[in-house]
């Protein structure tokens, strides 16, 4: 990925992008399923936009998913 | 609103019997309490020591936000219980919050020892910040240049404070929030809101091409 690559990419913006309260309020919901190997993303793809753009709520997603599949 | 669907069935095993346990009396009651806060506890430790890399809290201090963050989270699940509505296994909807409490804490402490420096303005830093090969920051300088004219020319005060000390100086978004006293949603928001002004001003200048991903 070029520079201006990098930066055209930080700077796009998702319209579906839902925002950090409401991932977060589902993030249990989201978590489940990517853990059990279903197409979260598809089925919440507002979500799924959020946590490739939002690096807090992307590291809770991480914790979170780790939590649930490390017993 | 990408709203959360109720299982066609009825809860899992597992989170039936945390249920029943944490609304029994006496000892099966103060059983299923103790299981949960241990697992709280294991759960936010883990997560303050996968996190160490990105705080100034660290020894013992690190250990002692894993167990406030445990003791909160107990107290809030155990508030809320009556709002589990099984979309979710039970205990991923109880790590939850636990995981969200490690997350906040962590974010007002960052501060700590850390001079509060939220206009630092450290623009030499941004190649950095976007990743740009040390070659070839002359090249960048042009685009960065316009970067820097949009956010001191077309941002308000607000949306400039917040750019410059998010994406500047790297402050974490967290921190950033608690030491605003507002919520990471509407730090988000604002941040989300300048990035569309900045890219919208650079493909007007020729520097960047549509289509990007704004359609509003």
């Amino acid at each position: 990925m070029s520079d201006l690559e990098r930066l055209d990419r930080f700077l796009r913006t998702d319209p579906r992008d839902v925002g950090c309260d409401e991932a977060t309020s589902i993030l249990h919901v989201y978590v489940d399923l990517v853990a059990a190997g279903e197409d979260a993303a598809g089925r919440y793809p507002g979500v799924a936009a959020h946590l490739l753009a939002c690096g807090p709520c992307s590291e809770d997603f991480a914790g979170l998913l780790l939590a649930v599949t490390s017993g | 609103m990408e709203c959360a669907r109720l299982p066609a069935k009825g809860l899992d095993e597992e989170s039936a019997g945390w249920l029943r346990r944490l609304g029994a009396d006496g000892g099966e009651r103060q059983a299923a309490e103790r299981e949960l806060h241990a697992r709280l506890i294991r759960i936010a430790l883990a997560e303050v020591r996968r996190r160490s890399a990105g705080t100034p809290v660290a020894g013992q201090e690190l250990d002692d936000v894993a167990h406030q963050a445990a003791g909160d989270a107990m107290l809030a699940i155990l508030r809320k219980l009556g709002d589990f509505r099984g979309e979710s296994r039970f205990i991923t909807w109880a790590y939850r919050f636990v995981i969200l409490e490690v997350s906040a804490k962590l974010g007002r402490h960052y501060w700590r020892g850390t001079p509060v420096a939220l206009d630092a303005g450290q623009w030499e830093r941004l190649p950095d910040r976007f990743g740009i090969d040390p070659a070839r920051h002359a090249e960048a300088a042009g685009v960065l240049a316009e970067v820097r004219r949009v956010v001191d020319e077309e941002l308000t005060a607000h949306q400039r404070r917040v750019f410059v000390a998010i994406v500047v100086d790297g402050t974490p978004l967290d921190a950033l929030a608690a030491e605003m006293g507002l919520r990471r949603n509407a730090i988000y928001k604002v941040i989300f809101d300048a990035r569309r002004k900045i890219r919208r001003a650079l493909v007007a200048n020729g520097y960047l091409e549509e289509p990007g991903l704004e359609r509003r």
